[in-house]
């Protein structure tokens, strides 16, 4: 059987507000980086821009978001895909495998982006 | 916000509702032969997912289930988890929402792992002068742009999808037509903008 233990915030609710949260954040995220692209840039700029402190938060916080909408994404699909129902004992250990593997690359993706924009 | 009404006639779907209430925590009244849930978007939306196919029901809105119980057992309702499913999605002829969202949950994996290719390149557009010119070098073979022009693809329906979730969300198009309008609406409005996308990496 499928249960909720692995959901981000512990109930459909919860996750489904945390969901869209993330993705108006991400949105306003890749349609600024889009923008600043569009309009043709260099490295100085570039690096100006990343260099200032509100940039650095807007990351992060697109950055923990990502984490969030993924997490939240990926529990979705792996619950409906990887079940016990579909492929018996099989799609447990291979939906534990899979939601094992998504945290490490979501983790992996914080701390990464983290070293990459405040540069620890 | 609107409340829709799902039904389904079928016994064996009662087993999924009660199992996927119980997984979901939501509560639910039982009266007689009849299951009474509310249930939001998002919870139906997983639902229609999985369960609600086999009766037709495609759409995404908040909603009163109202579902038909099995005869009670031994004078009480037992809902056993693993009991089988008679439901097999692969014979059914999925509607263009249906394959709206699976492109939705496609292109979500797809940026999940394209996601690192992104976080390399802002780690070398940033690392220093050499590693920029470097990027800039790297971003102008065919083979590379082909890769971006994939991941701005993916980007772009995936955004454009989940904006017709929130719009959704608002209550606006939860009706199978509306639905379907959306749905194509944000396929004409991707095919246009990915053509876009592609003109400004080349």
């Amino acid at each position: 059987m499928v249960t909720a233990v692995t959901n981000m915030g512990r109930s459909g609710v919860s996750d489904w507000f945390m969901q869209r949260v993330s993705a108006v954040v991400l949105l306003a995220y890749f349609l600024f980086i889009g923008f600043v692209l569009l309009g043709g840039t260099d490295y100085l700029e570039w690096k100006a821009l990343f260099a200032q402190t509100w940039m650095r938060v807007f990351t992060l916080l697109a950055l923990i978001s990502l984490a969030l909408h993924a997490w939240v994404g990926l529990w979705s699909v792996v619950t409906d895909y990887l079940t016990e129902r579909m492929m018996g004992q099989t799609g447990n250990v291979l939906r534990v495998l899979a939601q094992i593997v998504c945290g490490i690359i979501v983790f992996t993706y914080i701390v990464w982006g983290v070293q990459i924009v405040w540069g620890l | 916000m609107k409340n829709g009404l799902l039904a389904t006639p079928s016994c064996n779907l009662f087993d999924d509702v009660r199992c996927f209430l119980r997984h979901e925590r939501i509560e639910c009244l039982t009266v007689g032969r009849f299951v009474f849930a509310t249930i939001n978007a998002y919870n139906l939306a997983r639902f229609a997912c999985s369960v609600t196919a086999a009766a037709g029901v495609w759409n995404r809105c908040c909603a009163t289930l109202i579902f038909r119980p099995l005869a009670p057992r031994n004078g009480t309702l037992i809902v056993k988890d693993n009991r089988p499913v008679n439901l097999d999605i692969g014979s059914m002829r999925l509607p263009i929402t249906a394959w709206a969202s699976i492109t939705h949950r496609a292109t979500g994996v797809f940026l999940f792992v394209g996601m690192a290719l992104l976080l390399w390149a802002l780690d070398a557009s940033l690392a220093s002068p050499e590693s920029f010119a470097s990027l800039q070098d790297t971003l102008s073979s065919p083979l590379v742009k082909l890769v971006i022009w994939a991941i701005l693809a993916g980007l772009i329906y995936h955004s454009l999808a989940g904006i017709k979730h929130l719009i959704m969300d608002m209550g606006i198009g939860e009706s199978m037509e509306g639905g379907i309008l959306g749905v194509r609406i944000v396929v004409v409005c991707s095919a246009v903008l990915i053509l876009l996308a592609g003109i400004w990496i080349w």
